[in-house]
């Protein structure tokens, strides 16, 4: 088998940081659809992920795709307790912008605008960056983020006490560090196995 | 086989069972056993397939060893040392971190406003030295894995390229790249697990004192 990278004719590459839906162009092959097995429907974990040529490209190593999707689904979506859905997704969005995936920043920062309904907020931790004050409780959270994000991990006792500071519990602290910790994953494969283009996917 | 089942994110941030934490963690159970599946995917996998065990650990190690954490690098040189008979790798491992160590993420944005903010940094090459010990295929993985560590947004094309050129296969690349990612989320859950447990410790002394 010669492998070979893809190579895109007609990109149209977003150059800031957006609440726009975006689309992305892998630089590797996806598994092709007609061609999924058992195993690669398991995989990736929802049935309708099959048409993503990112969830195609993941799905050529189907066991880490089903664990990563899972882990990712509890992180953000088991809301019955802990942190609010909103504030989950601005931590995502925080690390998004400090580690520069504009694609999952998009994502993140409309989930965060949904659920909190500050819409102008999201938009200046995209414009402004990781400083940009958002209040005291929001500033908290970008900071134990980017402090997360960071290499070496520069997450330390302060920013425990900040959180606590701005009201957070313990359990709501972890969830601060999953969703956080979460996106230095995500983050790292969308930003090296293609790239973001204009337009949503079809 | 203790160890093999148990959870790693635990073990690595001192989770004891029955505290506090282990009670938290708890509560996302999906999230808790599914990161613990990933590592078993990653690392027992049912057939390492496109990537050897000793590679998988190596590339572990010095994704660990580059954050500057040392329990979960002493964790996956340890299982090199148990997969593979290499002590020559760990050795050029261990130089290769010493070389590789910086500050991220750093990089640069696609050209226009956000231009201002791109970082200059380390682009990390193996030496000479752990070239010839580490060979090609498995210097590229280290290439690669620094630039996911530490520029993930200087990703191109052509760094799929030169893993393809240096025998990566596409599926391989898809493995390798869960791997440097995964531990990059890992060392994180446990970084921050690690130093919420620590505050935890340091109130219930206070409330001791208090008493």
């Amino acid at each position: 088998m010669s492998d070979s990278i893809v190579v895109h004719a007609n990109r149209n590459e977003p150059v800031v940081f957006t609440q726009d839906e975006l689309g992305w162009l892998p630089w590797l092959d996806p598994f092709p659809e007609e061609d999924l097995t058992e195993r690669h429907w398991a995989g990736l974990v929802d049935r309708s992920r099959a048409k993503s040529d990112y969830f195609r490209l993941l799905v050529r190593d189907p066991e880490v795709l089903e664990a990563r999707t899972k882990t990712d689904k509890d992180i953000f979506y088991n809301t019955a307790d802990g942190l609010p859905r909103a504030e989950r997704e601005l931590a995502a969005a925080a690390t998004s912008r400090y580690n520069g995936c504009i694609y999952c920043a998009s994502v993140h920062a409309r989930f965060a605008t949904v659920h909190s309904k500050r819409r102008d907020d999201v938009q200046r931790l995209l414009d402004e960056g990781v400083g940009a004050g958002l209040g005291a409780r929001w500033n908290a959270i970008v900071r134990a983020s980017v402090a997360l994000a960071s290499t070496p991990i520069a997450f330390g006792k302060q920013h425990v006490e900040e959180l606590r500071g701005v009201g957070l519990d313990d359990a709501e602290i972890v969830d601060v560090i999953n969703s956080a910790a979460f996106f230095n994953w995500a983050n790292r494969l969308m930003l090296s196995l293609g790239e973001p283009t204009k337009g949503a996917d079809a | 086989m203790g160890t093999e089942t148990s959870d790693i994110i635990d073990i690595l941030a001192g989770i004891e069972p029955g505290s506090s934490l282990d009670g938290i963690r708890a509560r996302r159970l999906q999230a808790r056993e599914n990161a613990q599946k990933s590592y078993v995917a990653l690392f027992e996998p049912v057939d390492f397939a496109d990537v050897a065990a000793a590679e998988r650990y190596a590339v572990a190690a010095f994704v660990a060893g580059v954050h500057d954490e040392p329990a979960a690098a002493g964790f996956y040189f340890a299982r090199l040392a148990k997969a593979a008979d290499r002590l020559d790798w760990v050795d050029a491992l261990k130089a290769e971190i010493e070389r590789a160590r910086t500050q991220g993420p750093y990089g640069a944005f696609p050209a226009g406003p956000l231009s201002v903010e791109d970082k200059a940094g380390l682009i990390y090459r193996v030496a000479g030295d752990g070239q010839r010990v580490l060979g090609a295929r498995l210097a590229a993985a280290l290439e690669h894995a620094h630039l996911l560590v530490f520029r993930p947004r200087d990703a191109a094309p052509a760094a799929m390229q030169a893993l393809l050129d240096a025998g990566w296969s596409t599926t391989a690349i898809v493995t390798l790249s869960q791997l440097v990612a995964f531990l990059s989320f890992q060392v994180r859950a446990v970084a921050g697990l690690r130093t919420l447990g620590a505050s935890l410790g340091h109130h219930a002394d206070a409330a001791a004192q208090a008493s």
